[in-house]
């Protein structure tokens, strides 16, 4: 099988809109949670979210940067930010440019988890309100999940594999296993591989609202909010943004000198087959993405040294992915950090696999693990685990794995190491 | 130049994110601002909306320019 890294990272989330300010926030410890301010939202159970920042904010996204006027009007914010995120990625790794030869081999797989509700939401009341002729020619694709990837690979003449993975939150995850796949199975020789949300309106969060899994308790105190593995947490906080790697394949990356940032070691799925939004209540679907990706990867348990946890901050789901973890782990569990970055900029749905894929890889290459903000009374069931609470940790980090996991018992894991 | 081809540049200056200088009377909306079939069903809308005119498809079909707009909803206008 060809060996497949990654040589280029783009990121637009709720801490910055390029990848090494959303890395030095989230080292730094800051939370890019907030009251909703996209809708007025005071009718709302949850009123908090971590928003992509407007441009002119500190850390704000430009989307005229990189996505064309025309474009913008005609599609959701989850198409742009993916556009965004993928071009910034292209552009990292030194291949907006390609001929026309290895384009035929370049190709992407970007996804997302729900797609264009807003969108949907908004023209559905126009069709009600004004009639069917009013209604946007541009509606449906403006909206399609796979139109990340069919306008990043019309905007950069990318013909090889066009793909879109839809798996709820483990999105992301699934996108770059695929993809590093479809690589290694030399479909192709690039992939532009990701995921993206952006469903922070109405329908979204009273959608989630009501199925029980937001947050509720903090509509006050927003950044307290996400607080995966406290006693205390009651919810996840929605995010919005996206992240894009591009995976090449080994020999090819090194012939061209390009920069290496990590390989693709090891992909493992699986399915919970019992229940469309608990988690399996042994953890099962967990223990087994874990324990194939694992085995895939060629590595034994104490070479991992950084898990990026799934950890939305729900009651139910930390402590089940936390249990299949001590489970697989046994005594190495003690030489690994684990946390959970949903504690800083949410839970990004579709985008959440990719963005924290990033940050693994971020570790991986600075040597520093991030934290999980809001860790003030570790359930019982965390003892004996570095949970890396409130700050940032600067350790050994030789391969990292990473869990999403998604409505529908859909699971995914990802196990990466430095070349 | 009339208050209906200043409106109606105003449109498409927003819709196809283009400069308002190159929205002259002469252009068209495919070879010369860059918009496809799908955004001149787009247009045609907006312009519907915007002076309260019906732009049938057979009708919308032979606005090419910006000018075939402008000539148009002045003559249909109510």
């Amino acid at each position: 099988m060809r060996r497949v890294v990654v040589t280029g990272l783009g990121l637009v989330t709720p801490l910055g809109a390029d990848v090494e300010t959303v890395w030095a926030n989230l080292i730094a410890g800051k939370s890019g949670a907030g009251p909703i301010t996209r809708f007025d939202a005071s009718d709302q159970k949850c009123r908090i979210a971590c928003e992509v920042k407007p441009a002119g904010h500190d850390y704000g996204f430009d989307a005229s940067k990189r996505v064309d006027h025309k474009i913008q009007r005609q599609v959701d914010p989850f198409i742009v930010y993916g556009i965004d995120a993928a071009s910034q990625a292209l552009e990292d790794a030194g291949l907006t440019e390609m001929s026309e030869a290895e384009r035929f081999r370049a190709g992407a797989s970007i996804g997302s988890g729900i797609g264009g509700l807003p969108g949907i939401a908004s023209e559905s009341l126009v069709c009600e309100n004004k009639g069917p002729s009013r209604v946007s020619p541009h509606f449906v694709h403006g909206r399609l999940i796979n139109l990340i990837t069919g306008q990043v690979t019309i905007k950069y003449g990318l013909m090889g594999p066009n793909h879109a993975v839809v798996t709820a939150c483990s999105t992301g995850a699934h996108s770059i296993g695929d993809a590093a796949r479809m690589i290694a199975m030399d479909d192709a020789d690039v992939m532009l591989a990701g995921g993206a949300e952006g469903a922070i309106c109405p329908l979204g969060i009273a959608g989630f609202a009501q199925a029980r899994a937001l947050s509720t308790n903090f509509n006050d105190t927003p950044e307290r909010a996400s607080r995966p593995y406290d006693r205390d947490r009651d919810g996840f906080v929605m995010g919005e943004g996206a992240g894009v790697v591009v995976l090449e394949e080994y020999e090819r990356a090194k012939a061209r000198g390009a920069k290496i940032y990590a390989e693709v070691i090891g992909y493992g799925l699986s399915g919970d087959a019992y229940h469309v939004t608990a988690p399996h209540p042994e953890g099962s679907g967990a223990y087994r993405s874990m324990e194939m990706a694992l085995r895939k990867s060629g590595l034994s348990l104490a070479d991992i040294d950084y898990i990026n946890a799934h950890g939305t901050s729900t009651p139910l789901g930390d402590e089940l992915e936390l249990g299949a973890v001590r489970r697989l782990f046994g005594d190495d569990i003690g030489g690994l950090s684990m946390s959970s970055t949903k504690s800083a900029i949410g839970h990004l749905l579709g985008g959440a696999g990719a963005v924290e894929s990033i940050f693994c890889i971020l570790a991986l290459r600075d040597q520093i693990v991030p934290p999980t903000l809001n860790l003030d009374n570790p359930s019982e069931s965390c003892t004996g685990v570095d949970l890396v609470p409130h700050t940032a940790k600067k350790r050994q980090v030789r391969a990292v794995l990473n869990n999403s996991f998604g409505f529908g018992g859909t699971n995914a894991s990802l196990v990466m190491t430095s070349i | 130049m009339s208050e209906t081809a200043d409106r109606v540049k105003k449109i498409v200056v927003e819709h196809l994110g283009v400069e308002a200088d190159k929205v002259t009377e002469d252009a068209s909306f495919i070879d010369d601002l860059g918009a496809d079939s799908l955004d001149i069903v787009e247009l045609v809308m907006a312009f519907e909306e915007e002076f309260g005119v019906e732009i049938p498809d057979d009708a919308a079909e032979k606005i090419s320019t910006v000018k075939d707009a402008i000539t148009y909803i002045d003559e249909h206008k109510g």
